[in-house]
């Protein structure tokens, strides 16, 4: 299926001027495109297009084009990120589409990601499940020698697995529940593994699930969309493990009120 | 206004100067750490470290960052590894060793003081890494794994696989979040630092936009942190992610910050080749697959065959023959102009002839596929993910492409610049990497500036400086705020024929091709006109639509090619002015007859630190000289 022509193409774009305003599909038709470019280089020469006829360019978040930042999303033709396996938006090049395809271009859509304009959507509550407990409470100057701990090779390597995640949300804008279990799974699940996350594990899983929650992120019905969709092929058994932490915390973890030393 | 460029390097021997000078510095009272506010723009390694690490230490922390989320900042894109003279593979390094190759590796551009606590300060970084749940590659012992990176002869690069960037980042990210959480730091997103507020002298607030609504937005402080990353989009296309600007660091330098040595431009060997003009970036493959692939170019012109076709004998593995000792891992600008002169004499491949090959047949049959894939297998990935080329059984073809920006704004060994109260971190200060910097050595000066040195340098500061209360009402902030709203609706209000991208490719092209690889008088002359007509025709013929009410995209961009304009000017007036090569510095008419670099010594081994004087008059240079106690200034030879 692979384009080696240059081809003709036909987009549907999602076109938003706001949170608060109503939302349409707007037809665009871009020709001359490579098999070379890749899909945002595509949307690049469509918004010059736009905006010398003086017209809003399309608003899409974009920024490393090497598929690490996790800043790029889009849902195209019904999947995030485009459905290709282990790919971001910006790693999708235009040889896996033909000439005179149809593509429909949309917002992640979520309930915990409102959308801000056109393709771009507010993304923070991922900050905020983060900041609910996805860190070692490691502050600079403390740390003993790096090789005072070994760490068995297939544990570094599945907490490195976990770790991959690059935060951008295609496992919540798949899954039908809008659940952010796999980029938090991810996270708990990589500070369980290690020996350094250990100390904080139960009440890191407590304080995490309960944000995630709280921020509107659905439950997890082990649909199992979210590893297929994402880029980074993080696996849904990082949310078997999840769930294993958070029971075990919440039988047996217990903070005592004002038992002093932590700040 | 005279330049106070004081390095303020502490006296004593090299060993020692940190540690006296963390036992003498002033320090802030724990209890009056938290009356004390400051302002970090930028989260990358630098950033990141710094805010939590002051945050941790009790000061109120604003930080600002121009993506949607901390975690995003470039650093995140860093491949391959980061350096500490920890000496675990007891190949005999040390602090000295790793400080000595950081000067040697610089062309013996960089103060020697602020290097060498840069190595000291290295293993530090790996440990807290650690601490902080950063699961490095390990052996099956369960300890850290190294590898080789160029200009070294010893293992020292801890990494990662191949996202050893991502994964730093992610930890200084997670340690933010971790004061946020407990209300120490403020975190605005989206929002881009369009001015510094500087009131009676002092560096005292920041003026941002607010991305989304539009809006200026003034912020005031007891000190900023300038960790806003390095300026290689001056070029159009680099490695550089495509937010990474150098606005934030050009208007502290309009409001007296010095700018140094802003031609040493980091050029990086292995990039995946310009294919189109509509690109949009150029992407890096880590300098590491250098510890495994070999680069070759045919030894014929125009050579038609395959390249699994052409014989070893047909093939000129032109590091190898050039640099015996280094090998494929000569240092970045080195391998760069090598590259470039393979193509120059016609050797090059491809359907453009400006690329050369990276081998891995080799390697595949000495340690098998499987161990490749190991070590490489994301980087192979993506490489075949653009090219559709497959190099587990074709060579990769590269070109080198802007990666780093080894100049910046000046500081003195406090990491302040000239003006007081504004402090500059990670790759937007010019310090630790002189001419050229060494792979694997950015991420750990990042940390280090954020993690080690801003803490006790910042305190200080703080500590022995008077500051009156500022508020954001005050004048200097109303008419900070003032200016950006003149330009912005200047920029709105032109309406001209040419889109932001058409006039910054225009802008690019001429600094790739005479502020570039190598440079020449005239280019650069010929180039510092270009310049000058393709800013007057920014300012008359530029047309942005919309305005400043909404996510205007097109203004984000004019805004900083505006500055890229001005900034581009005098990167070449700068290369002008050094008449001598060094490092990524390549001036065609000072050349040895095996065509390295040929420095010179006597006139040139100081850092040029411009100031700037207004839109219509010429920037002053002024100079640091660079005092060398410790290492004998040599010829830098890879052979």
């Amino acid at each position: 299926m692979a384009s080696t022509e240059n081809m003709a193409l036909n987009l549907k774009i999602w076109r938003q001027k706001n949170c608060s305003s109503e939302g349409k599909l707007v037809d665009y038709r871009v020709e001359n495109v490579s098999p070379e470019q890749s899909f945002l280089e595509m949307i690049d020469v469509l918004n010059e297009q736009l905006v010398r006829k003086g017209e809003d360019p399309i608003a899409f978040d974009h920024d490393c084009r090497e598929g690490i930042c996790g800043m790029c999303s889009m849902v195209i033709d019904g999947k995030a990120h485009g459905g290709f396996k282990n790919t971001t938006t910006c790693q999708v090049h235009m040889r896996l589409y033909k000439d005179g395809d149809t593509i429909v271009i949309e917002p992640f859509r979520a309930s915990a990601f409102p959308v801000i304009k056109d393709l771009t959507v507010d993304r923070t509550s991922i900050d905020k499940v983060m900041a609910a407990g996805g860190y070692v409470s490691a502050n600079t100057g403390n740390a003993p020698d790096g090789n005072a701990i070994p760490i068995p090779k297939p544990v570094a390597d599945e907490a490195m697995d976990a770790a991959a995640c690059i935060g951008c949300g295609a496992c919540v804008a798949s899954c039908p529940n809008g659940s952010g279990m796999l980029f938090m799974s991810a996270k708990i699940s990589q500070l369980a593994l290690l020996p350094q996350g250990k100390p904080e594990a139960p009440r890191r899983a407590l304080n995490m699930v309960y944000t995630h929650d709280s921020l509107g992120f659905g439950n997890c019905s082990t649909h199992g969309e979210c590893e297929a969709t994402c880029p980074k092929g993080i696996s849904i058994e990082h949310i078997s493990r999840t769930n294993r932490e958070y029971v075990k915390a919440a039988f047996t973890y217990h903070e005592k009120k004002n038992a002093g030393g932590a700040s | 206004m005279a330049f106070n460029l004081d390095s303020k390097i502490p006296s004593g021997p090299l060993e020692t100067k940190w540690k006296d000078y963390k036992d003498h510095m002033k320090r802030v009272n724990p209890a009056n750490k938290r009356k004390f506010t400051v302002i970090v723009v930028g989260t990358g390694l630098a950033g990141g470290s710094a805010a939590a690490t002051l945050a941790e230490l009790g000061y109120n922390v604003l930080s600002f960052c121009i993506q949607d989320s901390p975690r995003r900042a470039h650093s995140i894109a860093a491949q391959g590894g980061i350096n500490a003279a920890k000496n675990y593979p007891n190949d005999g390094d040390s602090v000295y060793n790793l400080f000595y190759d950081t000067i040697k590796g610089g062309d013996y551009r960089a103060r020697e003081a602020n290097v060498y606590r840069l190595a000291e300060v290295s293993n530090n970084i790996i440990d807290q890494m650690v601490a902080q749940g950063v699961p490095f590659a390990r052996e099956y012992g369960g300890y850290l794994d190294n590898r080789s990176f160029g200009g070294a002869q010893v293992s020292r690069t801890f990494y990662a696989r191949g996202q050893t960037g991502q994964q730093l980042l992610l930890g200084a990210y997670s340690g933010m979040m971790k004061m946020v959480a407990k209300g120490k730091i403020k975190q605005f997103n989206r929002r881009e630092m369009m001015d510094l507020v500087v009131v009676n002298g002092k560096a005292r607030g920041i003026i941002v936009r607010n991305l989304i609504t539009g809006e200026l937005e003034r912020y005031a402080a007891d000190a900023v942190l300038l960790c806003t990353g390095g300026y290689g989009n001056v070029f159009y296309l680099s490695t550089n992610a495509q937010v990474s600007n150098g606005s934030a660091a050009w208007r502290c330098h309009k409001r007296g910050a010095g700018f140094a040595n802003p031609c040493y431009t980091q050029i990086h060997p292995t990039c995946i080749p310009v294919h189109g003009d509509y690109q949009s970036k150029l992407t890096l493959m880590s300098e590491s697959l250098r510890n495994d692939g070999r680069v070759w170019v045919p030894k014929k012109e125009n050579e038609t065959r395959k390249p699994s076709d052409i014989p070893d004998e047909d093939r000129d593995y032109y590091l190898e023959r050039v640099y015996p000792s280094f090998g494929n891992l000569a240092p970045r600008d080195v391998s760069s102009r090598q590259a470039k002169f393979r193509c120059d004499e016609g050797k090059g491949v491809g359907s453009t002839k400006r690329a050369v090959y990276l081998d891995f047949r080799d390697a595949i049959k000495r340690d098998g596929k499987s161990t490749i894939e190991g070590k490489y297998g994301n980087l192979f990935e993506m490489y075949e993910r653009i090219t559709a080329d497959d190099p587990y059984t074709t060579p990769m073809m590269i070109y080198p492409a802007v990666h780093y920006t080894m100049g910046g704004l000046w500081v003195d060994y406090n990491l302040q610049s000239t003006i007081p109260g504004l402090h500059v971190l990670g790759e937007a200060n010019f310090s630790d990497h002189g001419a050229n910097r060494l792979g694997a050595s950015a991420l750990m000066q990042g940390l280090a500036d954020g993690y080690f040195v801003i803490p006790a340098t910042l305190s200080h500061y703080l500590a022995s400086t008077p500051l009156e209360k500022v508020t954001i009402e005050d004048n200097a902030f109303k008419d900070a705020e003032q200016a950006v709203m003149l330009q912005t609706s200047k920029i709105l209000g032109i309406k001209g024929q040419k889109t932001v991208s058409d006039i910054h490719k225009e802008l690019g092209h001429v600094m790739w091709e005479k502020v570039g690889m190598s440079r020449n008088e005239a280019g650069l002359k010929e180039a510092i006109n270009e310049i000058r007509k393709i800013r007057e025709e920014f300012w008359h013929n530029v047309n942005v639509p919309g305005d400043t009410g909404n996510f205007n995209l097109e203004l984000h961009k004019a805004t900083r090619v505006a500055d890229y304009l001005e900034l581009g000017e005098l990167m070449a007036l700068d290369a002008l002015e050094r008449q001598e090569s060094c490092g990524g510095h390549f001036r065609e008419e000072y050349q040895t007859p095996d065509n390295e670099a040929k420095r010179d010594d006597e006139n040139f081994t100081h850092a040029a630190v411009w100031e700037y004087t207004g839109q219509n008059s010429s920037p002053i240079r002024h100079k640091e000289e660079l005092v060398f106690e410790n290492v004998q200034l040599a010829t830098r030879s890879y052979k």
